[in-house]
């Protein structure tokens, strides 16, 4: 082989050797984003940048994606110095970046989406025949099998993956950022994506992992860098590296990883659902007859892929979705047709996926989100005036009892971080003493130490008997916190597996729609 | 009396002008339909069609050229576009209100200027029939299809113009990713800024010319907002067509075709009073409304004011 051609990749684009970041600093108006972080990557490798919400991982990488520009340091591509001011000039430089929301349009096709921007070989016309063909030829390359023609919402999540991959390689990524990919796919798509990473570093492709899945790191880099608050925190070879060692640098305090989980006696049944069916937002059906049952003491976990019909369940059962059929028990009680407010006196409470839209009005104050549930009722308000001053005592008792960070109880929500506003919702939420706790994706987007403290205010309403519905697209999480295991496939429950029993094989497959008389 | 309606010549007659009536629609919806297809709605449109309008016709009226006065109107729309533009992409103003906002700017400016260039009522000579050789002599079609001004037909081959742009070409690619998901086309270096002047100040510039076509193609008049409202139904047709061009035809051609029916009603003083008559194009408005758009889902980034980063 001649020098030449081990300079290109089986693109057919040049390598990067080495890509290097110098003292870059990064400053939003009172936020000290990045402090003169160093931070390189070479041709057949794969370095990890772990930290927690808010260390600075994204702001960095978005810098060496052009999508912001650094206010300080230089960024350094096979030792000649670059500017980088758009993605454009990023692409044009070989570099590519995976971003953890889909950069996809769904109403397009594969094609169209690989396409868009790119100049066409016929002038102003598009020319989708040949990008079609390319995109064959590299999916043949690397393992990525997708149809060209077929619309980005026909595939599934983890087709859209091989999608972005395609597209940054079509546009000759010789480095790849790769923001959290493995967060929405199932653990088989995750060893899959796995063996597509291995071939492109054999390949002589440098890859950035970004991810705060600690034992995935371990498995696929060869190095890695933890950011917290916006510094290096250190960087080493993970062949040196254990998940005791790297949660402490990124947190900065030692942490309990596995939980002790003290028995617990199962009471009745608190809540029952029989044979639930409805319909998703497209008028499609979203559950196709559910059934189970949570007894008090338990936390019982719900797995599955997003999308297999969870807001679904969540919203039937606490009203705020019609069932099509089947029936929602509450302490025995059918309240299938009951509304979520009689939901929610009945004893229910219900921590909701989207904490942003559903679960606070984030121009409201933390006081007033407070009382959100119960500013109808004394001792709130009387004759339907508030009582002010019992807002605000509740307001003070509820933000010290659950250690919200919040410069006071006037501030408007949405200046809060993620953690302390999850806070504020557990507070409203469980200091109702609620019977049944529906909680959805308890802690999506939180930090390693924000969801800990989820985690444990979860295993206390087990233990103090209350029973726990956790709809969880997190395994870890599900197998850390879940009594008993359910996986649900396109809306409907393809089975139970108790938590001894449940490993991530086990259950990916179920997430993955495939029972377990069809497992060999 | 009824009967008088179902005479060949007044169904030649009322499908004839139909045709015609459709050109105003046209050009305003298929210039609309970029610019919400792109993630922009732009309800300044009637109020870009009185400009145009206006425009033309002084220009027409002082030179005594046609071509002149389709200039001015062009001229017109690229500078009220531009603004549409500027005040919802550059300065990211809620796009309902300041659409509004462009409406009242446009009636109010057009009168203005109209009340101290022209003051009285004045006509102009303006676009004439164009026999289209051989098809015009067809019987009935040719009569409804083939001698109709060139305004006409220039508004009937933006259609298929305006589906081949989105459909076949890189910039039409570009225009459908930017109104469904900005980020993603960001990412990929399109530039959304770009993409949406040209299509809002592409849809400034078609309002424009067909308020040109109302004043010197079909009515030959100005008078104070004689869009009377068409600029609007203009928006809601891109709704009622799915933002498809071809859907836009459909829709543009229904609703000239009750309009021309109504003034035939009058025409023919067929005892419904004149007041219905003219409330028909309107209600249909409503009911075609409410019958389609809640089955079809609009680009998703309508009226979404795009910013960088989180």
């Amino acid at each position: 082989m001649s020098e030449t051609q081990s300079e290109l990749l089986p693109t057919g684009h040049r390598r990067i050797h080495k890509m290097e970041m110098h003292g870059i600093t990064k400053r939003f108006p009172g936020v000290l984003a990045n402090d003169k972080v160093d931070f390189d990557v070479s041709s057949g490798e794969v370095h990890a940048l772990l930290g927690e919400n808010g260390a600075g991982k994204s702001t960095l990488m978005k810098i060496l994606y052009g999508l912001y520009s650094q206010n300080e340091g230089d960024i350094w591509l096979n030792d000649e110095k670059v500017s980088i001011h758009s993605p454009g000039d990023a692409m044009r430089l070989g570099i590519g970046m995976i971003h953890q929301h889909f950069m996809l349009v769904d109403s397009l096709t594969v094609a169209e989406n690989v396409a868009l921007g790119l100049e066409s070989s016929r002038g102003f016309l598009t020319d989708l025949d040949v990008v079609s063909e390319r995109i064959l030829e590299l999916g043949e390359i690397y393992g990525l099998q997708v149809e060209p023609d077929a619309y980005i919402w026909q595939l599934s999540v983890g087709q859209q993956q091989r999608v972005e991959i395609i597209k940054a390689l079509y546009r000759g990524a010789a480095l790849l950022i790769l923001d959290e990919p493995t967060a929405v796919l199932t653990p088989q798509e995750v060893d899959e994506f796995f063996v597509t990473m291995r071939q492109m570093v054999s390949d002589g492709h440098a890859l950035i992992f970004i991810s705060h899945k600690l034992h995935e790191v371990i498995d696929i880099c060869d190095r890695v860098t933890v950011l917290r608050d916006g510094r290096v925190e250190g960087s080493r070879s993970t062949k040196d590296a254990t998940k005791g060692i790297l949660a402490e640098m990124m947190v900065g305090r030692e942490l309990g990883l596995e939980k002790d989980k003290p028995d617990v006696a199962l009471g009745d049944v608190q809540l029952q659902v029989e044979n639930l069916k409805a319909l998703s937002n497209r008028e499609t059906p979203a559950l196709r007859g559910v059934d189970f049952e949570v007894y008090s003491g338990e936390i019982l976990g719900l797995a599955g892929v997003s999308g297999n019909g969870q807001r679904e369940l969540a919203e039937v059962i606490t009203g705020l979705r019609p069932a099509t059929d089947g029936k929602v028990f509450l302490k025995g009680q059918d309240v299938s047709q009951a509304s979520p407010g009689q939901i929610m006196e009945s004893g229910m409470a219900y921590i909701p996926e989207e904490r942003m839209r559903d679960g606070m009005i984030k121009e409201f104050s933390v006081a007033e989100n407070l009382i959100l549930r119960e500013h109808h009722q004394q001792p709130f308000s009387q004759s339907g005036f508030l009582n002010l001053k019992t807002v605000s005592t509740n307001a003070d008792t509820l933000i010290e009892s659950y250690n919200v960070k919040t410069p006071s109880q006037e501030t408007p929500v949405k200046s809060l971080s993620g953690g302390n506003i999850q806070k504020l919702v557990l507070a409203r939420e469980l200091s109702r003493q609620p019977d049944v706790l529906i909680a959805s994706q308890p802690t999506r987007g939180l930090d390693i130490g924000a969801t800990e403290y989820v985690h444990e205010r979860l295993l206390e309403q087990r233990e103090a008997g209350r029973a726990t519905l956790l709809i969880s697209e997190d395994l870890d999480e599900i197998m850390a916190l879940a009594d008993r295991i359910i996986v649900i496939f396109e809306g409907s429950i393809m089975g139970e597996v108790p938590r001894a029993e449940a490993t991530a094989e086990k259950l990916g497959l179920l997430m993955a729609g495939i029972a377990e008389g069809e497992q060999h | 009396m009824i009967a008088d309606l179902f005479t060949a010549q007044v169904i030649i007659g009322i499908l004839a002008s139909g045709i015609r009536l459709a050109t105003p629609y046209l050009y305003a919806s298929i210039g609309e339909t970029f610019g919400q297809r792109s993630g922009v709605l732009n309800l300044g449109v009637e109020g870009q069609m009185l400009l145009g309008a206006f425009g033309a016709f002084f220009v027409t009226l002082t030179t005594g050229n046609l071509w002149l006065g389709l200039l001015a109107a062009v001229i017109i729309g690229l500078v009220m576009g531009l603004l549409m533009a500027f005040i919802s992409v550059t300065l990211q103003a809620q796009q309902g209100i300041s659409g509004i906002g462009v409406y009242l700017f446009g009636l109010g400016l057009s009168d203005l200027l109209f009340q101290k260039l022209v003051g009285t009522v004045e006509t102009v000579s303006g676009f004439r029939p164009v026999h289209i050789p051989f098809l015009s002599d067809i019987p009935v079609l040719g009569e409804i299809f083939f001698s109709q001004n060139l305004m006409v037909y220039g508004a009937f081959a933006l259609v298929p113009i305006a589906w081949f742009v989105l459909n076949k070409t890189t910039l039409g690619l570009k225009i459908r990713a930017v109104g469904e998901n900005p980020q993603a086309a960001d990412s990929l270096g399109v530039s959304v800024n770009r993409v949406r002047y040209f299509t809002v100040t592409l849809g400034g510039i078609l309002a424009s010319i067909a308020g040109a076509s109302l004043s010197i193609a079909l009515l030959n008049v100005f008078q104070q907002n004689m869009t009377s409202g068409l600029g609007f139904i203009a928006v809601a047709l891109v709704y009622f067509g799915a933002w498809r061009p071809l859907g836009v035809l459909a829709g543009a051609l229904l609703f000239s075709l009750v309009n021309a029916l109504q003034l035939w009603i009058q025409v023919l003083s067929i005892p419904i009073p004149p007041d219905f008559a003219v409330m028909m194009p309107y209600v249909l408005t409503i009911v075609a409304l409410v019958l389609t758009v809640s089955r079809v889902r609009p680009p998703s980034a309508l009226t979404k004011v795009y910013e960088r980063g989180e």
